[in-house]
């Protein structure tokens, strides 16, 4: 049973206990511990159940490779699922919970899966599951979804408090990873002038370097880690991150950072998690290298282990991982682990070597501890159940249908050697080659990622590199060229010395035994967190994949949260075998960020509640807010949809406020309309390109109402036109428009009419726009005073600009409503003393601020279209009859040759009318007439749909414009519309402007 | 009529690791044209020279902005945009310039503390121990387009649209927030 040493323990501070809790049940650990340290020290062994058949599973790794200890952590708001208890720092209070397990963890009904594993081989989903098809909804589906999966999504309703940040960083060079190589890169680079930034993911620097016992200029590592720490902390260009993985590397030399800054720590002030937005010049992956598990029959027991992992726990953690230990190995690195096992008191009853001779140093040292080796054999099987009872040993060459030799033991220590992690290094394109003597790819560096000029912007070194002796030398290299390609011009010293133990070559060993037997076969794990097994892609080359890429999908092997970081190389090295063909002729999967997962939230960064998206208030809105506005989003503005009175609902408010602008004065808040000035010498030639109409025929002080089309001549924009003088036009957008149609007029004046002389400036911001509307509303302006707003000296369609009540106003009489109005432009600064002046004044004359659904029934019953309701992108100015704004005389305009091609000139084009509903009912917005027959796909055939539709306070009925086949041709015609109930509504098709057509109202 | 005039978010202010400030109303005057045919002009104006790209040219109260190969942007006293704008515009005629006064489109915040930097850094892509003192950077605060420049020692000076004031100041608040300092720059 795993259980704490007495002594010993370089990160953990034995005074200092830690309380948690681990499926309800109190535990205690140390202050340094990871949670996977605390858990084994309480004996816990079993952490989790598998994916699909549901075995029992414990910690293999120590690290961000760990594939099966994926616990819950936290309660309520704060649940995460999948975590890894190898990368989560304990704390007090910190709560645990398994997953995947049904009742409970040690009594588990779905394991039974497991007693029939020939069910759930590699493509048994897509086999099995095509037919009967409805077996899949009701059948298939809610049992896979109950037995397979890890941990569950947070609660519908769960919110997580924390708060996260991003964060954007500069730097010449990045080193990523804090072993010694990272720390020696990141000196030499920093010596020279660059600016450097270091990140480690784990909370201590040095990486395994002391663990392994590896000496520096004759000195313990740590001592040397300590000084080189202390020295790039003194270095003002030096930035160093803990806890800080570098999550991928991408293009531009643009690197993600994913620091949890306070999971060891909650309840602060902190942020949870920060995710760096680095740029670098250049980069050094120095992240090290993962342990490969062996392949042999039940190495996903609870007990069996990295060898590396094992004495990570003993020696960071004073952990033993059991009572009694058998080691098996392809290599030397492993009896570094039997030797550490023995030195802290625990049982070592044999090393398993799979190589027919072991006489390494490390071994003579092993030996000479008196530790046991058995050469030329490998593990048969591990027995056991839930935990591991002991291993069965064979011939590494046989069959492994009997064993050798037997051993009781409570745990396994397993090596099939290194592989460099290289996915830093290969996301933006860094090649790989696979070395015949390590039996692993690693980083090519002759075919790095290349920058923008064409050179590697990516160096690899240490265990990164595949550098498995010593590494400074390399290290400093590296960071010295790296700083150099920045541009750095200082030097560098030379580095330290570090040295290792010499070691024998290892042997590859891909399945133990070499020759197994199907029934072992099939209970040798590759993937553990996707259950996917040897004899699972061996299945898959037989039924004749091939590519790797099709395999992983088909077998799902690398495809779980741990993307195969243990699963890679074992799995594409049987596959390769399988097809009778070399590894590097196989190749590696693609390695894509991140390289662990990374919270949605650091995703997400600032953009949560009220700075989720920007929200744009106009200069009037907290007027609008404090007197009952019912927002509506219009872009990224609110608008009041209308303004609510007490005991009214949205309906009642609104045919009040039709009702009031049509009898007395309406006031609307149109700030949000786009503004955008255009002016130059060109300016008038721009303006006949861009609209449709005629605009440089418009005199100075007068207004036009115009139309702009794209390329394609469909329907984009439309505004009044005003003319400020010669040279310059002031654009009125509509609201939701103003940013893309100044992004268009600089697209065109940028890139195809560069040599026109035309400045645009977009004024949206500039003013507060208000409309007066309504037969009192030059009374209103007049009271105000300052300005002759009369009929006679401001006519329809003209502007005018002066002192009005005091403001600085523009004053526009232009009408979407059918009334006289007018609309008033003063500085977004007195936008809110302006608007209080009229609602003051005006308070007798019976002003009332109306919304945005009131604007739009008060343009519908005048027949007006509206951007995006009778337009959707589709639709050309002449659907809407308005071939009077599309100037015959131009000889070009944007949008004109569009409007000539034969789809636009069909004579069926649907079009603009409008439609009266037979009972007076307001139709259902987009509802489609129907012709009763059918369409050659047998749908019903359609004839029409509705773009606006209200009801008319004004006529007392429903109202609707929509486009109809040949529409108003068919004046009179009754149509049938859909209604949202399947049922028929009756509309006949009428002339739109229902409202003053002669527009006598609005001309007085 | 200035005195009728209000900023996007009069007085609001939030004490962090930095102290963010809503500056009030400032003078913004859009210039643009080619540099050379403005320079008489914005002498005259304002005293200041051309601005060579990213930098800010100040003299007395009024300060003139490099935004783009052929647009400046004029910082005065916010009562005398319009006088300065309809100055400029009478040296300019028979130009091929522009001048617009857009004071009242801005908002405008102030940030101060040792590490302003730190708290932008978490909204702009901007390398600020690379920003000087008088030089400006247009570039975007989350989802916005901002123009920030040094403003003074320990001290920078943002501007934004109007009316994302209110995101804005959220932003820069939360930005800012105690306990949440990156130290990356200082």
């Amino acid at each position: 049973m795993s259980h704490r040493l007495a002594s010993g323990g370089r990160l953990i501070d034995r005074a200092r206990d830690v309380k948690f809790t681990f499926n309800g049940k109190p535990m205690k650990g140390h202050a340094g511990d990871t949670l996977a340290a605390s858990l084994l020290a309480n004996g816990q062994t079993l952490l989790g159940r598998s994916f699909k058949y549901h075995r029992p599973r414990g910690i293999v790794a120590s690290g961000a490779e760990e594939p099966n200890a994926l616990v819950g952590l936290g309660k309520g708001n704060r649940y995460e699922p999948n975590q890894r208890v190898t990368t989560t720092e304990v704390f007090e209070g910190l709560s645990a919970e398994t997953q995947n397990h049904w009742p409970s963890l040690d009594f588990d009904l779905l394991a039974v899966n497991s007693l029939v594993p020939q069910f759930l081989t590699a493509g048994f989903y897509y086999k099995t599951f095509l037919r009967p098809r409805a077996f899949w909804k009701h059948v298939y589906e809610p049992f896979i979804r109950k037995s397979a999966g890890l941990g569950k999504a947070p609660a519908h309703d769960a919110r997580d408090p924390d708060r996260y940040e991003q964060l954007y960083a500069f730097c010449d060079v990045l080193v990523i990873g804090g072993g010694i190589a990272g720390l020696q890169a990141a000196l030499s680079a920093a010596e020279t002038g660059a600016r450097v930034a270091v990140w480690e993911q784990t909370a201590h620097w040095g990486g395994r370097a002391p663990v392994d016992g590896v000496t520096v200029d004759g000195q313990d590592a740590d001592a040397w880690i300590a000084a080189t720490v202390a020295k790039l902390d003194g270095m003002d260009n030096v930035h160093m991150r803990l806890r800080c993985m570098g999550a991928g590397v991408h293009d531009h030399g643009y690197v993600l950072g994913y620091e949890r800054v306070s999971d060891h720590a909650p309840n602060t002030d902190a942020p949870r998690h920060r995710l760096w937005r680095m740029r670098a010049g250049q980069i050094v992956t120095a992240t090290g290298a993962i342990e490969r598990p062996l392949s042999f029959a039940g190495n996903d027991l609870p007990g069996v282990m990295l060898a590396s992992a094992m004495r990570d726990y003993v020696v960071n953690y004073a952990v033993a991982p059991g009572q009694s230990v058998v080691v098996v190995t392809n290599n030397d690195d492993a009896y570094r682990t039997a030797i550490t096992l023995r030195h802290a008191g625990i049982g070592v009853p044999a090393i398993v070597d799979a190589r027919a001779e072991a006489d390494g140093p490390l071994v003579a040292k092993a030996r000479a501890a008196g530790i046991t080796v058995l050469t030329g054999k490998g593990i048969r099987k591990v027995k056991g159940g839930k935990k591991v009872t002991g291993v069965e040993v064979c011939r590494i060459d046989s069959k492994g249908t009997a064993f050798t030799e037997k051993f009781d033991c409570d745990a396994v220590a397993m090596s099939g050697g290194w592989s460099p992690v290289v996915h830093l290094w290969s996301h933006c394109g860094g090649k790989l080659v696979w070395d015949e003597a390590h039996h692993f790819f690693r980083p090519d560096a002759s075919r790095p990622p290349l920058g923008v000029d064409g050179a590697g912007f990516v160096r690899a070194c240490g265990a990164a590199n595949g550098d498995m002796g010593a590494v400074l030398s390399g290290a400093h290299e590296a960071g010295l060229t790296a700083a150099k390609a920045t541009g750095a011009t200082g030097s560098a010293p030379a580095p330290a010395t570090d040295s290792a133990p010499d070691m024998a070559p290892m042997d590859a060993v891909w399945m133990m035994p070499r020759n197994a037997e199907y029934d072992l076969r099939m209970k040798m794990w590759l993937d553990y967190q996707n259950d996917v097994k040897v004899s699972d892609v061996q299945l898959a080359a037989r039924e004749g994949y091939q590519s790797v890429e099709h395999t992983k999908r088909y077998t799902t092997l690398g495809m779980a949260t741990d993307q195969g970081k243990l699963s890679n190389i074992n799995g594409l090295a049987i596959l390769s075998d399988a097809l009778g063909q070399p590894i590097p002729a196989t190749g590696t999967t693609t390695f894509r960020p991140p390289y662990t997962p990374i919270s949605i939230g650091a995703i997400a960064g600032e953009a949560t509640g009220s700075t989720f998206q920007p929200l744009r208030r106009s200069p009037l809105h907290d007027w609008h807010d404090e007197n009952g506005a019912d927002w509506e989003p219009v872009g990224q503005w609110r608008r009041p949809y209308t303004y609510l009175r007490a005991g009214e609902d949205r309906h009642k408010a609104v045919n009040r406020e039709v009702a009031n602008a049509r009898s007395n004065i309406g006031t609307l808040d149109a700030s949000t309309l786009g503004k955008i000035l255009v002016q130059g010498p060109d300016a008038a030639r721009f303006m006949d390109m861009l609209y449709t109409n005629m605009m440089s025929s418009l005199k100075p002080g007068k207004c036009r109402y115009g139309l702009m089309c794209d390329e394609n001549g469909f329907l984009m924009d439309d505004g009044v036109v005003a003319r400020l003088s010669d040279d310059a036009f002031l654009v009125h957008t509509t609201s939701g428009g103003a940013d893309h149609v100044h992004g268009w007029m600089e697209d065109w004046l940028q890139c195809e009419w560069w040599d026109w002389k035309v400045h645009t400036v977009n004024l949206t911001e500039q003013y507060a726009q208000i409309a007066v509307v309504g037969p009192k509303s030059r009374q209103l302006l007049e009271r105000l005073g300052g300005m002759d707003v009369s009929a006679e000296a401001l006519k329809f369609m003209e502007w005018t600009e002066g002192r009005l009540g005091g403001f600085d106003a523009r004053v526009f009489r232009i009408s979407f409503s059918g009334e006289l109005s007018f609309e008033i432009a003063v500085p977004a600064g007195q936008g809110r003393a302006f608007w209080d002046k009229l609602l003051s004044e005006g308070a007798d004359l019976g002003v009332m601020p109306y919304g945005t659904e009131a604007l739009h029934i008060l343009r519908a019953e005048k027949g007006f279209i509206m951007i995006g309701d009778e337009t959707d992108g589709t639709v050309i100015p002449q659907d809407l009859n308005l071939n009077w704004a599309i100037s015959k005389k131009k000889d070009d305009f944007l949008g004109k040759r569009g409007m000539m091609r034969e789809e636009m000139v069909r004579p069926d084009r649907w079009k603009l009318v409008g439609l009266e509903t037979l009972d007076g009912s307001v139709l259902p917005h987009g509802a489609l007439a129907v012709t009763g027959g059918t369409n050659a796909n047998k749908q019903a055939e359609t004839e029409g749909r509705v773009t606006s539709t209200y009801h008319s306070a004004t006529m007392g009925r429903g109202i609707a414009m929509g486009l109809v086949l040949r529409g108003p041709d068919r004046m009179g015609d009754v149509l049938d519309f859909v209604g949202t109930d399947g049922g028929r509504i009756k509309a006949r098709i009428v002339d739109p402007v229902l409202y003053d057509k002669e527009g006598a109202k609005q001309n007085v | 009529m200035s005195e009728l005039a209000r900023s996007a978010l009069p007085g609001a202010s939030y004490e962090g690791f930095v102290t963010v400030t809503e500056a009030g109303l400032r003078g913004m005057i859009t210039l643009r044209g080619d540099l050379a045919v403005l320079a008489d002009a914005v002498k005259t104006a304002t005293g200041c020279a051309i601005p060579a790209q990213r930098r800010v040219e100040q003299a007395g109260d009024k300060a003139v902005a490099w935004m783009s190969p052929d647009e400046l942007l004029i910082l005065c006293d916010y009562a005398d945009a319009p006088g300065l704008t309809a100055s400029l515009t009478k040296d300019l005629d028979g130009q091929f310039a522009t001048v617009a006064n857009v004071s009242d489109a801005r908002a405008v915040f102030t940030l101060r503390g040792a590490q302003a930097g730190d708290a932008l850094a978490k909204l702009c892509p901007v390398d600020f121990g690379a920003l000087r003192e008088g030089e400006i950077r247009r570039t975007r605060a989350a989802q916005v387009a901002a123009a920030i420049w040094v403003s003074g020692p320990q001290e920078m000076t943002l501007v934004c649209f109007r009316s994302v004031g209110q995101y804005m100041f959220d932003l820069l608040s939360r930005a800012a927030a105690p306990g949440s300092e990156p130290k990356f720059y200082a």
